[in-house]
């Protein structure tokens, strides 16, 4: 036991989600180990978010056990107060609008730690240093940022409290290519130097191909497919077959061969 | 895993040697602040400060930045600092942190208070003026688009202005009912309680009646509708405008004020009067009402004097307004949800603005119809 949940960021057993009689996730099994980058793959309205928001404990569960860090979660407070340990990066950046970017950044910091306000000042600037913007973007508002700032702006406020797992929901979605492939790099450069376990559901392909270190497929409710880039591109699973092997993914192609 | 987190100094000759231990991460960030900040002083005077970092069990941001804080500190103080015995998977870590908050931001400005708040007050004119701009605009698209539909009476959107007619005046006859009719009540209630100590209580109904059909008849409706009517083409409007259906309608071809805000407009237009002259009868009724059970007068007398009490010219004085007060409601409202941008807190403003400025205009324009029936001896 020792051993697993040491191995292991987040583990997924028999997981049931429904919505009415709409099964959404069915009987799913799903292992994060630490220290990886896990890209979640799936089609659109096929249950992504539905898994993530699910381990995270917004929404109930019919049936199954999640464990996320050795420790159940439940929809319940306790798991609300575990929430020091994951960050999430929601796909519109979730910026409380009202608050500065610097007050957003501080904001878990605020709420969970006693912190003097210098300390706290030099703690978002770092924050913001480290993904990439400049100390004196920490006065603007959320609506005064462009697309690929905003979410440089949420993963900051993400890792504000060093969680050891982030959740990412589509992070390049409505990024243009050079803004997708920066902040990429920097979700590389993150996971490296704080040893992040990374959750991270998108579409694109690319980003898969070159962060993740392995890749789950998600189709019917169930994981169909889990490994490496070059392992899913070899699966025989139609739908994964269909999405890895479509038009879109020619560009695929040249690498896996 | 975690543990209380030390830092240990040992001055051995000119080196100050600091041995931080345990866990130097955010769940200690207390106890950190305090450690490091007790330690500062020592920092100034130390020839050579070294950092054992072989003690360190966990380490975050926050750890790595205080630990980087006193190196720098001993560094400013023109001292060496060295850091050593850094476990290989925090040394990322402590080289990120090394880049970081080494800029200080410029400044800002400090602006004289005096010239921020003239500032204010001439930004606020300039506000003012756009606003008397804007109305007058769509007032001015709003003649076009009626003379538009009175060359070719079939672009009059008949649909959508039964749906908005049924929306802002049938439905909202429950509420407008209620309203003025404890509106009539109370004035009645009032109007007897005072006037019973000079034994007028039958002038009860001269107050009533004249009160009501002139004034607060269609004030209070007036003021019902910008609130619940204005408030919602404001964010109809907004909201079409925030999802770009304003710029899809008009590059079709199709004018956005003769389609959205035209058939808006006129159904406020006929809705208000019909409104007003059913609350002026709401409140006469609660007045009547009042006037029976509290004031012991009977309906019949009631009616006799409210009969010779008000003349029909009280009635049109009332009924005229109302037009007038809707066409004012219907601009505000349509001109602030085409000034809404892209965020939801702008749609949120705009609404609020709109019932703000409609409601003030309306007690404004029923100022204006005050003095000009006074001066016509209406």
């Amino acid at each position: 036991m020792q051993d697993t949940s040491e191995q292991f960021a987040i583990r997924v057993r028999d997981l049931v989600v429904a919505f009415r009689r709409h099964v959404v996730i069915d009987h799913l099994a799903l292992d994060v180990r630490r220290g990886e980058i896990l890209g979640l793959v799936g089609a659109s309205g096929g249950g992504k978010s539905v898994l993530m928001r699910t381990i995270i404990g917004l929404i109930p569960r019919q049936g199954g056990e999640i464990e996320v860090m050795g420790a159940p979660i439940n929809h319940d407070r306790a798991t609300r107060s575990a929430a020091g340990r994951w960050g999430i990066l929601f796909q519109q950046g979730a910026l409380f609008s009202s608050l500065t970017v610097r007050q957003n950044i501080q904001f878990p910091l605020r709420e969970n730690l006693v912190l003097s306000d210098a300390l706290m000042d030099e703690i978002a600037t770092a924050k913001l240093e480290m993904v990439g913007l400049k100390a004196e973007d920490g006065d603007k508002f959320p609506s005064e940022l462009s697309g690929g700032m905003t979410k440089r702006v949420a993963l900051a406020r993400a890792l504000a409290l060093d969680p050891a797992i982030v959740f990412l929901d589509e992070p390049t979605s409505g990024l243009d290519p050079i803004a997708a492939g920066d902040f990429d790099a920097l979700i590389k450069t993150l996971q490296k130097t704080l040893g992040l376990t990374v959750f991270m559901v998108t579409h694109d392909l690319a980003s898969l191909n070159t962060v993740c270190d392995r890749v789950a497929a998600l189709a019917d409710g169930k994981i169909v497919a889990i490994g490496p880039m070059r392992e899913l591109l070899q699966s025989e699973h139609p739908w994964v077959r269909a999405y890895f092997h479509g038009k879109r993914s020619q560009m695929l192609q040249p690498k896996a061969s | 895993m975690a543990t209380a987190p030390l830092l240990t100094a040992t001055p051995s000759g000119d080196t100050l040697e600091l041995r931080p231990g345990g866990s130097w991460t955010a769940a200690n960030a207390a106890t950190l602040e305090r450690l490091s900040g007790d330690i500062a002083p020592q920092l100034d005077s130390a020839g050579i400060v070294k950092v054992d970092m072989a003690g360190v069990r966990e380490l975050d941001t926050l750890g790595a930045w205080l630990l980087e804080k006193m190196s720098r500190r001993a560094t400013s103080a023109g001292h060496r600092a060295d850091i050593v015995g850094i476990a290989d998977n925090y040394s990322g870590l402590i080289d990120e942190i090394r880049q970081v908050n080494r800029r200080t931001p410029a400044p800002v400005p400090v602006r004289n208070p005096i010239v921020t708040k003239l500032g204010e007050i001439g930004r606020g004119t300039i506000g003012a003026s756009e606003d008397i701009t804007a109305f007058l605009q769509m007032l001015g698209s709003l003649c076009i688009a009626i003379l538009g539909v009175l060359r070719r009476p079939r672009s009059l959107r008949l649909t959508s202005l039964t749906y908005q007619l049924y929306r802002v005046g049938w439905q909202a006859i429950p509420i407008i009912v209620l309203i003025t009719f404890l509106i009539g009540a109370i004035i009645a209630q009032q109007g007897i309680f005072h006037f019973r100590k000079f034994g007028a209580d039958s002038y009860v109904v001269d107050m009533v009646g004249i009160l009501v059909l002139r004034e607060l008849g269609v004030l209070i409706v007036a003021i019902m509708v910008a609130g619940r009517s204005g408030s919602a083409y404001t964010a109809e409007l907004g909201s079409m405008k925030m999802r770009e259906e304003i710029d899809a309608l008009s590059t079709m071809g199709l004018d956005p004020i003769e389609v959205l805000m035209l058939p808006r407009i006129l159904a406020l237009i006929c809705a208000l009067p019909i409104l007003s002259f059913i609350g002026s009868m709401a409140a006469l009724y609660g007045g009547g009402l009042v006037a029976w059970f509290y004031g012991g007068m009977g309906p019949a007398i009631f009616i006799a004097r409210l009969h010779e009490a008000v003349s029909v010219t009280h009635f049109e004085v009332g009924i005229i307004k109302a037009p007038f007060m809707a066409l004012v409601i219907g601009i505000v409202a349509c001109s602030e949800g085409l000034r809404v941008k892209g965020s939801a807190e702008s749609l949120g403003k705009q609404t609020t603005t709109s019932v703000v400025k409609s409601i003030f205009l309306v007690i404004v324009l029923d100022g204006q119809f005050a003095v000009f029936f006074a001066s016509i001896g209406m």
